[in-house]
């Protein structure tokens, strides 16, 4: 981890998007030869909802891993929204907003608590996370057996299903938020101190950043994205689903997604861009097999290969770079 | 993932000391006195052997994970592994007991491979054991679902289920004690030899300091890839007795990956590497065991099992963590 880049978004197109331009090309051609079509409307759209879910997730992850962190709690911080929302509206659009801020609220308040955790008590953050996560798992579980609460019809119509052409409302929200974070980390102090952490917290610290501070903002940050996943996801299910994040393995697949988006696991390198195409990555690969309708757990043991070999590839590229 | 602060060489021995298994004896200790005081039963040999049996598993697989972990590691794959390897018996044994024995050498065989891949994997292409041991987790849990059609197939036999669920009966002055208990005590015993041996000395210098032990002449990719394999034939040892005490499942495994890790950082075993042992690691398993039982014996509904899990894995990487600071 030597050297530290100031700039995160360095390198603008990460290896992701070639991966990504090829595996759509390579599946169209498959798809095709199959007789089928992967870039009719219907494929098309759900794939961007697909993305959107895990994307919203992955950007605040990217945040907290750049940061040299990581949150294994946003599973159940993402289950966690979708009650609040739900409970809170149910049914009624006259409580939308509260609903929403109040589920954002709760997220934010776990963000902090991780954030407090890994800075100030200095708890490694793997644990700290998993630990929260745990909390949060016992609470979900003691208290709720199925779906509970009803979200907003308003909602639903809007954020749940409404298009712009083939493209989701929630996919334009996920677009908004990757550039409102991108902007913060490459234009903003706040995203330039993260990356410097990442890299080295200890240069960090001795050239005067905060870094707890910084550290448990990331946290909230993320926590908040994993909040506006949970809403997405309550506006799409129409309720509150308490398992909906661990079963959606919201918690690994976007730290997966981090990593083959070209963000360094240990942190300091990266950016969000590469995220979205992860993201888009693993949602398109999951879309071409839907064509193929290839048997779903076979695409879980392919996924498995994929993450392996793509952070496989990365490290090969930086060991390479090393020698030079 | 924080850097670990290199303390020089005295301060470095009060650590080491600090992270012994005293802590981890002191809660054991508090938790058995709780326990005595609700079900002063418990504590008779019988109940207390079948205890120690049932909890062999996780304290197998925290003796396995603390491997992988004091190397600077981590093992994920772990409780997808376990499930792998019990809905794999099931199928090939198929309820016939002469296939018992070939089984048990086939589990042996899977789990150190998976090991073997992990580590390959791992210290070869340089990914991180994070992403590897996740990826080793989607691909088992996809391979085994895909395998079995979905549901599991075929039965264990009664001779591959006794490990899990039988026991030494009549044992003068203990009475009932569990094959699994035994197991874990062979086990156990060997472990702490291999944390004695040259071996352990230099899995714990790979994991203090990868940097140093390779200039020493160590190879670093070597022993992390022995550490895996361990973890891995760890796996497959609890997947037998599992699958004997509770049947097979795709549940099997569930969770067991976090609950290793748990059971390992509460027995004072630092994630990063390079500090606790092992002894402590399974002290952990069997406190994290004990607590469960004792949730039981006060009425705490299952569903909080976890909510306590965490809060105490919380509180006692706190407590550690802010007596290392004080000094």
């Amino acid at each position: 981890m030597s050297g530290i880049s100031f700039l995160p978004a360095r390198r603008p197109v990460p290896g992701v998007f070639v991966a990504l331009t090829l595996v759509l090309a390579i599946g169209w051609l498959v798809v095709e030869i199959d007789g089928g079509q992967l870039f009719n409307q219907s494929t098309t759209v759900s794939l961007l909802h697909v993305a959107a879910g895990l994307g919203l997730v992955a950007v605040g992850q990217t945040l907290v891993i750049l940061g040299g962190s990581l949150d294994l709690s946003v599973a159940y911080v993402l289950s966690l929204s979708t009650l609040v929302a739900a409970e809170t509206m149910n049914g009624r659009d006259g409580a939308l907003l509260p609903a929403i801020g109040l589920a954002l609220t709760v997220s934010a308040g776990v963000g902090l608590l991780n954030g407090l955790l890994v800075t100030k008590l200095r708890i490694n953050a793997f644990i700290a996370t998993l630990g929260v996560g745990l909390l949060l798992k016992g609470y979900l579980d003691n208290g709720y057996d199925g779906p509970a609460g009803s979200t907003a019809p308003s909602l639903v119509q809007t954020l749940g299903y409404q298009r712009v052409g083939p493209v989701p409302l929630s996919f334009v929200l996920l677009v908004v938020v990757t550039g409102a974070v991108w902007f913060t980390l490459s234009r903003t102090r706040f995203g330039h101190h993260l990356v410097a952490i990442g890299g080295d917290p200890e240069v960090a610290r001795l050239s005067g950043v905060r870094n707890d501070r910084v550290l448990v903002t990331a946290h909230v940050l993320c926590a908040l994205c994993a909040g506006l996943a949970g809403i997405y996801l309550a506006s799409r299910l129409g309720s509150g689903a308490p398992r909906v994040g661990t079963e959606g393995l919201y918690d690994l697949e976007s730290i997966a997604a981090v990593v083959i988006g070209g963000t360094a696991l240990a942190g300091g390198r990266g950016g969000v861009i590469g995220t979205v195409g992860g993201v888009v990555l693993l949602a398109s690969i999951d879309a071409i097999f839907n064509q193929l309708e290839v048997d779903a757990f076979f695409k879980q043991v392919i996924r498995g290969a994929i993450i392996i070999a793509a952070v496989a590839i990365y490290a090969r590229r930086a060991l390479r770079k090393a020698d030079s | 993932m924080q850097t670990v602060q290199r303390a020089p060489m005295p301060l470095r021995i009060l650590r080491s000391r600090a992270g012994g298994v005293l802590p981890i004896l002191a809660i054991l200790a508090v938790l058995l006195v709780l326990v005595a005081v609700r079900q002063p039963d418990f504590l008779a040999p019988p109940s207390l052997l079948s205890f120690l049996g049932r909890s062999a598993p996780i304290i197998l697989l925290a003796a396995g994970q603390y491997f992988v972990i004091v190397s600077g590691e981590f093992d994920l794959s772990v409780g997808s592994l376990v499930t792998a390897q019990v809905v794999v018996a099931a199928r090939l044994i198929d309820s016939d007991p002469s296939r018992t024995w070939p089984v048990v050498a086939v589990l042996l065989v899977g789990g150190a491979f998976v090991g073997l891949v992990n580590g390959l994997v791992t210290t070869r292409l340089r990914v991180p054991s994070f992403i590897t041991t996740l990826g080793m987790f989607l691909i088992l849990v996809g391979a085994v679902y895909l395998w079995s059609d979905g549901a599991p197939k075929g039965g264990l036999s009664e001779e591959f289920r006794r490990f899990g669920r039988r026991a030494f009966e009549d044992v003068p002055v203990l009475g009932r004690v569990p094959y699994a208990l035994v197991v874990l005590l062979v086990v156990a015993a060997l472990a702490v030899l291999l944390m004695r041996s040259d071996f352990g000395r230099t899995l714990v210098a790979v994991g203090d300091n990868p940097r140093t032990a390779e200039l020493s002449g160590v190879p670093v990719w070597r022993t992390r890839t022995i550490a895996f394999v361990l973890s891995g034939l760890a796996a497959a040892v609890a997947a037998i007795l599992l699958g004997g005490y509770s049947g097979v499942s795709f549940q099997a495994g569930a969770g067991l990956e976090f609950g290793a890790i748990t059971a390992v950082v509460l027995g004072g075993v630092a994630l990063g590497g390079g500090r606790g042992s092992v002894v402590g690691a399974m002290l952990g398993a069997l406190t994290l065991e004990l607590l469960f039982t004792l949730m039981n014996f006060y009425g705490v509904s299952g569903a909080l099992r976890s909510t306590v899990q965490g809060a105490i894995i919380l509180i006692a990487v706190a407590v550690s963590g802010l007596r290392f600071s004080s000094r």
